[in-house]
């Protein structure tokens, strides 16, 4: 069996090494010349690709809560949609976590995830106290806040070894519903305003119909929100619709997701409007539907995440939003968010500014088109989201990852650099 | 609350029923072998569920032992799920009698001699649940696993005798009947994607048919019909096949 990323593309064979105990995985280490960790394939692009794969997901064991300060301890493997099931109805939440809840511990910190409220707590290695990984000579060391490994370990892509275990903090709740403030925009200035109004909330994003062109470039439904301190914490899983096969490649062109994004934007009411939804609804509506990722059919697809410097980020924004009008080719979903302060880890992707991420599915032309607002995004001083690449140059990325040379010395004085590889690792030559 | 007990906990399948129930609110006895062996699991179910979770020393083919087994469960359990099972060698277990017995009593004969206990004991209090993981092994001999399948086959018209019976006092009896599911027991075949589920999926199909008093769960949902192709081919033909 081979695995394949969330954006089924690039299809390759590979060998698969289950994780289930530490002595099994340190002859692994022993035995293979090169691998790369693998959580639950919702990372984009390549990754976590390689000849051979550590698959991580068995590793899923908790192993204990403190209850006092809110501190779960877990194996890599634990997805945190078990999190959530285990947690909320007793009144916690994760601080921090992306729009999908199927990744795995271990992979929200190899990705240094982000999600809404980024602005206000950060990356998810805010909320690690502490981790253990074992190295390329299989030793376990434990590794806290602060610490080299630390830095180098979140947002780095699995390159610094394989993550075993972390105790990681969580958030008190009262409520598992959430206070939604909806506002619809008519252009890119009345979206940044919104977004710079409501930036108190702890929890913001925008859906940007990425076909508008002219006057309406940058028209969107921005959702914010927060907790509701009333209400219970009976959560239970939303059950999931799923996508049973792959589409025709032809089922989503440009008619379609114009279609889709007119629906969308038109069903909200004008203006300002409130809603209270669940957990579910409101963090992670595309887990609602399974293999969702079918739609963009059997070639796969791609997602283009770039962030700009705020200073930079409307007139940027504004260049390479036209330029995908012009382009025609379909974004089913285009996410507009504010981020908060960079944070010192040597990859992580968030700085202060605007970033947008669009999905492509994989036709001719596409990556010259990606090419082209490559040069946009380093131009505008911004950078590339590597857990949803699988194209960028060396050139590009190096250019707007400032610690970068810091990461690729640690690797080599470690050897990490011979041991743990991926197929985008050797790309940009990290 | 009440409590759940597991039989042949260390199974795949049998750790995500735990994890499945615990996240329901129940509390867990699970019983295997060399039950110690479970603790860093049970742990695992008790972090998730907040739930008391007991490890019990049980071998179903020590069946003199079953009896002292239920008796010295302190609250009688509300639910039993049996899961567990040995799929010997099919070449092996021909030419090994040794084989084929311990196939025979871990898959049936053990499961008749704890669940008679158990059913007993439910019928008198006129509430509880049992579910008997067997296989669809058990629906037609075929050459590549008869042994298996035959005491598998048995366990299921066990398990429908039982059904009928306690229909009467309210005790529900589940018959569950896999297909290929992704365990360690079928590690080194290569099953067909499509058809094969995940332990976790099993997990939960048993968690809902059971908790809506359904009466034979085949799971993936597939295999029902699968198994109907398979059944109505007459014996002529069938007996030609390497299926």
């Amino acid at each position: 069996m081979s695995l394949i990323s969330w954006g089924m593309y690039p299809k390759t064979q590979n060998r698969v090494h289950k994780l289930t105990t530490k002595d099994a995985l340190k002859n692994t280490l022993q035995e293979s010349n090169e691998l790369i960790p693998f959580g639950n394939g919702r990372s984009y692009g390549d990754s976590a690709i390689a000849d051979e794969i550590v698959y991580t997901k068995p590793y899923d064991y908790f192993l204990n809560f403190d209850e006092e300060h809110g501190v779960l301890h877990c194996q890599a493997g634990v997805l945190l949609s078990d999190i959530l099931e285990a947690f909320v109805k007793r009144g916690w939440f994760l601080k921090v976590t992306p729009g999908t809840k199927l990744i795995t511990v271990g992979g929200a910190i190899a990705s240094d995830v982000h999600g809404k409220n980024h602005h206000i707590e950060g990356c998810f290695s805010e909320c690690v106290e502490e981790f253990s990984l074992m190295r390329a000579d299989g030793e376990i060391v434990t590794c806290q806040k602060g610490e080299e490994l630390f830095l180098a370990t979140c947002g780095g892509m699995g390159l610094t070894g394989i993550i075993l275990d972390a105790k990681i903090s969580l958030k008190k709740i009262n409520s598992q519903f959430i206070r939604q403030t909806t506002i619809k925009t008519k252009n890119l200035e009345e979206t940044f305003a919104a977004f710079e109004e409501y930036k108190h909330l702890p929890y913001s994003v925008a859906w940007i119909d990425c076909l508008a062109k002219g006057e309406e470039i940058g028209k969107c439904l921005l959702m914010v929100g927060d907790f509701a301190d009333d209400g219970d914490l009976a959560y239970k899983s939303a059950s999931k619709l799923n996508i049973p096969f792959n589409f025709p490649s032809f089922a989503l062109n440009k008619l379609s997701v114009k279609a889709f994004n007119w629906l969308y934007y038109n069903k909200a009411p004008n203006g300002i409007s409130k809603q209270r939804v669940g957990i579910d609804t409101f963090f992670y509506p595309l887990d609602a539907i399974g293999n969702w990722n079918r739609i963009y059919g059997k070639n796969g697809f791609t997602q283009y995440q770039f962030i700009l410097p705020k200073e930079s980020s409307f007139e940027g924004l504004k260049i390479i939003l036209d330029k995908i009008a012009q382009s025609g080719k379909g974004s089913f979903l285009a996410v507009l968010k504010l981020y908060g302060k960079e944070n010192a880890n040597y990859l992580s992707f968030p700085i202060e500014g605007y970033s947008l991420a669009l999905d492509f599915k994989i036709e001719d032309g596409l990556f010259e088109l990606l090419d082209e607002l490559d040069k946009v995004v380093v131009e505008f001083g911004g950078r590339i989201y590597l857990t949803k690449d699988v194209r960028v140059s060396k050139e590009t990325f190096e250019k707007g990852y400032t610690h970068i040379e810091k990461f690729r010395e640690y690797r080599k004085t470690n050897k990490m650099d011979e041991k743990f590889n991926s197929l985008q690792s050797k790309r940009v030559e990290i | 609350m009440s409590y759940v007990l597991i039989v042949g906990a260390k199974s795949d399948i049998a750790k995500e029923v735990a994890r499945v129930y615990t996240k329901n609110g129940y509390d867990l006895y699970l019983a295997a072998r060399n039950a110690d062996e479970l603790e860093e699991f049970a742990e695992d179910v008790r972090v998730r569920g907040g739930k008391s979770v007991e490890l019990k020393e049980l071998d179903v083919t020590a069946f003199d032992t079953h009896e002292s087994f239920y008796d010295s469960l302190d609250e009688k359990p509300l639910g039993v799920v049996v899961v567990s099972g040995y799929m010997p060698e099919q070449h092996e277990a021909q030419k090994d009698f040794s084989k084929s017995l311990n196939a025979i009593n871990t898959n049936y004969t053990g499961a008749v001699s704890l669940l008679n206990i158990i059913a007993n004991d439910m019928e008198d209090k006129r509430r509880g649940f049992i579910v008997g993981v067997s296989s669809v092994a058990g629906d037609r001999g075929r050459k590549a696993n008869y042994i298996y399948g035959s005491a598998k086959a048995a366990f299921s018209a066990y398990l429908s005798g039982l059904r009928n019976r306690l229909h009467e006092s309210g005790v529900s009896v589940l018959t569950v009947k896999p297909g290929f599911v992704a365990t360690k027991m079928t590690e080194n075949l290569d099953l067909p994607e499509k058809l094969t589920a995940q332990p976790s999926d099993v997990a939960l199909d048993i968690f809902n048919a059971q908790q809506k008093g359904k009466n034979v769960l085949y799971t993936k949902w597939i295999w029902r019909y699968v198994m109907l192709i398979i059944g109505a081919i007459p014996e002529f033909m069938f007996k030609k096949m390497s299926i």
